[in-house]
Formats: structure tokens, sequence, C-alpha cells
């Protein structure tokens, strides 16, 4: 006797993320719930993890297999500084993502990511991908269950050069500061209110020349 | 012609093997929930002891709470055969870690972080442990609690239930818990959910086991009955009000 729907590897924990990159700075923000079905699990899980000095992955999508990526990250990690007693750039870490995540092309991590940190320059960065390791570098970008809603909304208020223009533009924002974060809060409110795997709490990561810094605020917890 | 008799043969022996393997598509004698909260100057945890075959109460005195060496306490619900082998893995992990005789003994945070890698190693195998697990703890005064599933996701939190206690309990939970409860308001909060999962969850039984573990030690209690009220209005006379529906 079957009661229960077919057995599945996979769950959809949801969760939405954010990155910002400007001249010298980048926000990496995502929310704090964790969900199952129209469950919530936790309203206090963080999605977002310092892969280095200068590189913060924010994830959203399967729970169990984004914390095995982070391990396998982590440990590439402290190889790489083994070998050559530095931490990795945002950009090679970037590139490690990527042949991370396409390495389990066949069995996916159902992980969505976006990497945020600073370049060798000291310049913003954004990485964004999809589950099988597909990147590129970006401006700014959101991946999650809030995704959806925010994107275009950032495109809208961020007016990013076109990727086909030549020479290359620059792609880093030109807010300072304080106006990413602010604009990162206003996304995270508005998707709160209409994507219910987004909610009670937004995490945001700031880095910079002086370092990294943590800012917290509430959201909608219904 | 031959690439297709080639074809054909893989395809009939990825089944024979599909079958022929033995892995866990559906659970046999499950229990239902289990709920955890930190008190004071603790964990507590409750679960009743019931042991269902399909919709059938198969057993009746199934202990679903156990210790897990000198500081932790492991509550399950699903499978429970499954749950029985986690117990074994568990006494070899402990007896291991004895035998350095070091002093050191594992905390709940790292039974907690073994359980989640092996859950979720199972379930990359496809061959899932059937359980949704609570562990609670204590070590050097930090009191921890925590979840894993079967497909290995997990967390932490300051009260948690798995399954129907997530939709029942949990709301109750959020209310009420608060970081200073005491043994006793802790107890009576656990008992008021278990109250709540007893009138409202099928499988659940009114033979249940509550555990504490704190820095002094654990202890799990004899199995007793809540005290319930069937005398409701809705509960005698269940079609007033729904006229005419038969």
């Amino acid at each position: 006797m079957k009661q229960q729907a077919n057995w599945s590897p996979y769950d959809n924990n949801g969760g939405t993320c954010v990155a910002i990159a400007g001249a010298d700075y980048c926000v990496v923000a995502s929310d704090t719930r964790m969900s199952t079905g129209y469950s919530i699990l936790t309203r206090d899980y963080s999605k977002i993890c310092q892969l280095a000095e200068k590189s913060v992955m924010a994830s959203s999508g399967f729970q169990a297999d984004v914390r095995a990526l982070q391990k396998v990250l982590a440990a590439r990690h402290a190889i790489y500084q083994h070998q050559h007693n530095k931490q990795m750039s945002c950009p090679a870490m970037a590139q490690l993502l990527s042949n991370t995540l396409y390495y389990k092309r066949f069995f996916p991590y159902y992980a969505f990511n976006v990497l945020g940190g600073l370049d060798s320059e000291g310049k913003g960065c954004v990485f964004t991908y999809d589950a099988v390791g597909s990147y590129e570098r970006v401006g700014y970008s959101s991946q999650g269950s809030g995704s959806t809603l925010i994107m275009p909304f950032l495109d809208n208020q961020l007016k990013s050069p076109s990727p086909l223009l030549l020479p290359a533009q620059d792609a880093v924002t030109p807010l300072s500061e304080s106006e990413a974060i602010d604009l990162v809060k206003t996304c995270f409110a508005s998707a709160t209110e209409r994507d219910i795997y987004t909610g009670d709490k937004l995490e945001i990561v700031v880095l910079n020349v002086s370092g990294i810094r943590r800012e917290y605020m509430e959201l909608r917890k219904d | 012609m031959n690439l297709l008799v080639d074809s054909n043969q893989a395809k009939s022996n990825s089944l024979i093997s599909e079958a022929a393997s033995e892995r866990t598509l559906y659970p046999y004698v499950t229990g239902t929930s289990v709920i955890g909260i930190k008190y004071k100057d603790g964990i507590l945890m409750m679960a009743d002891m019931g042991g269902s075959y399909g919709s059938t109460l198969r057993y009746k005195s199934m202990e679903r709470l156990k210790p897990v060496g000198k500081h932790s306490l492991l509550g399950a619900s699903g499978e429970i055969s499954d749950f029985q082998e986690i117990l074994r893995y568990l006494d070899e992990l402990i007896l291991y870690d004895n035998m350095w005789d070091d002093g050191n003994s594992m905390g709940p945070k790292e039974v907690h972080n073994y359980l989640t890698r092996v859950m979720y190693n199972r379930r990359n195998k496809f061959n899932p442990l059937w359980n949704s697990l609570v562990l609670g703890g204590v070590k050097n005064g930090q009191k921890y609690l925590g979840m894993v599933s079967m497909i290995g996701v997990h967390f932490e939190d300051n009260h948690v239930a798995t399954g129907f206690g997530n939709h029942l309990a949990r709301p109750i939970l959020r209310d009420e818990w608060h970081e200073n409860l005491s043994f006793e308001d802790g107890v009576r909060l656990l008992e008021k959910c278990m109250r709540v999962l007893l009138y409202r969850d099928r499988s659940a039984v009114n033979k249940l086991q509550i555990a504490k573990i704190t820095e002094e030690g654990m202890t799990i209690s004899q199995p007793y009955a809540l005290k319930t009220s069937w005398n409701l209005a809705a509960f005698q006379n269940p079609t007033a009000g729904a006229e005419g529906s038969w």
C-alpha cells in the first residue's frame, strides 16, 4: 500500500538573494526564512556565506544542497590557501563555483546563487548563476523565489549598459553605498508582500575597503 | 540492428537492477510528531509511543526518545526501523569517540552535524533514511536544539516539531515560548501541544514520554497519559449546525 507521493531527493526551501556592485563596494542580501511547501521551517536561517575575504555567496533553493556546496567551496578554498598562501580573488571564486556546480551537471545541486565581492582592483563585482554553473559577471542580480519580482525592478532603477555595447561598458551601478542598501531594503519589503517564500528578516552584507559589515532589517512574518 | 538489440538489453538490465536493489520507497512502521523546546536550564522533548503500520496502530510502546552519548537526546518520527538503524550508527560513533580516552566527548552540535551528513549521504544514494530527527542537548552551558529531515534539510531553532507538529504545535510555541521558561512551564507548554496533536492527529496516541536534558544529565520519563475531555459540544454532536447533511 502506497500512501506517499513518490519520493524526491529535492525540496524547494525558497528564499531570495540580491547583490549589487558599486564602484568601490558590493552589497549582498537575502531573507532568512526557510520554508517547505506552505510551511515555514524556521524564521532565522542565514543564506549568506563568506567564502573568502572578499567573496560572499547568497544561495536559495534546496538547503541541503546549498550547505553541501558551501562545504565543498570552503574545503577547496582551504586547499587554495595552503597552496598559494593568499585568499582567493572574487573572480577566481566565481570560476570555482561554476566548475563545482557543473561537476554535478547530471545530478545537480538545486542551488541558485549570487556571488558578490570586490575584484583585485577593489571594484565591486557580482556574478550570477543557474543551478548547473552557467554564469556571468553583471552589475546587479537577483536569484531565488522572489527574483521574478525584484529583477525587473532593479532593471528599471539601475539601467545597466547593454552587455552588447562595444567597447564593453562598466557594469557597476552608479549608486552610492547607502543608496544601494536602501534600494535592497525596498526590493525585499516589496517582494515580501507577494512572495510567500520571502520574509521574516533581511540580512545585508556590505563589502568595501574598510572590510565587511552586516545589517539586518525586519520583514513581514506572514 | 545490433544497436537496437543492445539498447533493449540495456533497458531490461536497468529494470532488473532497479528491482533487485533494495531501498526505502515508502515507510512501513512509522512514528508521528516529536516536539522539542529550549527552556531555562536545557532542553525538553516530547513524543508519543505509537508505531503505525499504515493506518493500523501496530505498536504501542515505541520509545522514540533516546539518549546519545552524555550530552544529547534524539527524538525521531518516521520509519521506526530506520531510526533504530540510526541508533546503531550513533552507538558506534559514541563508542569510537570514547575509545580516544582523552576526556573529550561529542556534544549535541557534533552529533547533529553527523546526523545531517548521514541523512544527506543516504539521499544522494537514493536510499533515504525515512525520518525527521530532532536533536537536543546541553554542553558547556550551551543549549542546542536542531532538526534534520530525510533529505538532509537541517536547522537550529528555539523550538522545533516534526510532521503534524510543525502545523499544529509550532504556532502555539511561537505564541507562548520564551527564553526563561521554567521546567514546570515548559512541561505544561509541551503537554498543551501534545494534547492538540492528540485531538487532531489520528495517528497520535495517549501514551507519551517526556525527556529532559540539562548540564546535570538527562532523564526520560516513564510513559504517561494526558487528561483529555471529549465533552465538548462539537465532539458530542458533530452534526449540530450541519442539518440536512445526512
